[in-house]
């Protein structure tokens, strides 16, 4: 298990909750990923971040495999998420 | 709003003569990096061309040191705006690497130590436009800044000169390596803007 700092990420996940945000109508950090790589799964705010970097590159805490980026462009914002095989978003309410 | 600023697409700087539309001048030599830094042995170091038919061509660190060398002075531009003017390395011409090796391929993409990739097509690798480099400033090419090895392209944005380089695989068709998949362009000349995809 690797921890932010360790290894030069300097940010959690909870780094992407404004990006994300205007992307989907829920707090993504609060949902549950699948690392592609290893099938890990835990709470998008506790992946590992780069943001210096161009882009804001997300990996696993496990197996550092990257899980998500978000590349904004000034007009647009790009979201890859092949590193995910799933996220799991809790349905307010319940 | 996020943590990072809207895009790099923006305001635009006051001309210099080197500087490609939308950059500004820094003199240090900021770190950008897309995950944790790799720290490779020079013994367990190895650089490999694979052609579009599979076959291999390979250097460890004491072969490649023995291949001949340029010293190059450059301006690199980086997608995030910032350019250095005037950067010396020395490294291996990739027309040296290249030379004996039988293909057709138009495209590569390049690999690094860590997983990073990076599409960059065949006639940007030849003509004295590219290089592996391994001193920067006349030292040791440090981690950070992609030590041992790292590709030097710098006609096109920095992102396509690849850190901790190991390798390029030549391939017929182009296709998107780290940053191309997110959105980033798949060419990347800094003298046309050429930073997201549609630029």
């Amino acid at each position: 298990m690797t921890q932010p700092g360790e290894t030069g990420a300097a940010l959690d996940g909870n780094a992407m909750a404004g990006d994300l945000r205007e992307i989907f109508a829920v707090d993504v950090t609060a949902a549950r990923y699948m690392c592609a790589g290893c099938t890990h799964t835990d709470a998008v705010a506790t992946l590992m971040v780069w943001a210096h970097s161009p882009g804001l590159v997300a990996r696993c805490p496990h197996c550092s495999d990257v899980v998500l980026r978000v590349v904004r462009a000034p007009d647009k914002v790009y979201l890859d998420l092949r590193g995910s095989v799933r996220l799991e978003v809790p349905l307010e309410g319940s | 709003m996020g943590i990072i600023s809207r895009g790099f697409g923006g305001r635009r700087r006051e001309s210099v003569p080197g500087l490609p539309p939308g950059q500004y001048l820094t003199h240090d030599f900021p770190v950008l990096s897309a995950g944790p830094t790799p720290r490779i042995p020079l013994d367990r170091w190895r650089f490999t061309l694979t052609t579009e038919t599979g076959d291999k061509t390979s250097w460890n660190w004491t072969e490649f040191q023995a291949l001949p060398a340029e010293d190059v002075t450059v301006d690199i531009h980086c997608v995030t705006k910032w350019s250095k003017l005037g950067t010396t390395w020395r490294g291996v011409s990739l027309d040296t690497l290249l030379a004996d090796v039988e293909s057709e391929a138009e495209y590569t993409m390049v690999h690094s130590f860590g997983g990073y990739t990076t599409n960059v097509p065949m006639e940007d690798l030849l003509d004295g436009k590219a290089w592996v480099a391994y001193k920067f400033d006349g030292e040791d090419l440090e981690p950070e800044h992609g030590g041992p090895a790292r590709l030097l392209i710098p006609h096109l944005y920095f992102w396509k000169s690849a850190k901790w380089v190991n390798g390029v695989q030549l391939m017929p068709q182009d296709e998107p390596g780290f940053w191309e998949a997110a959105g980033y362009h798949m060419y990347g000349d800094p003298w046309r803007e050429q930073r997201y995809q549609g630029d």
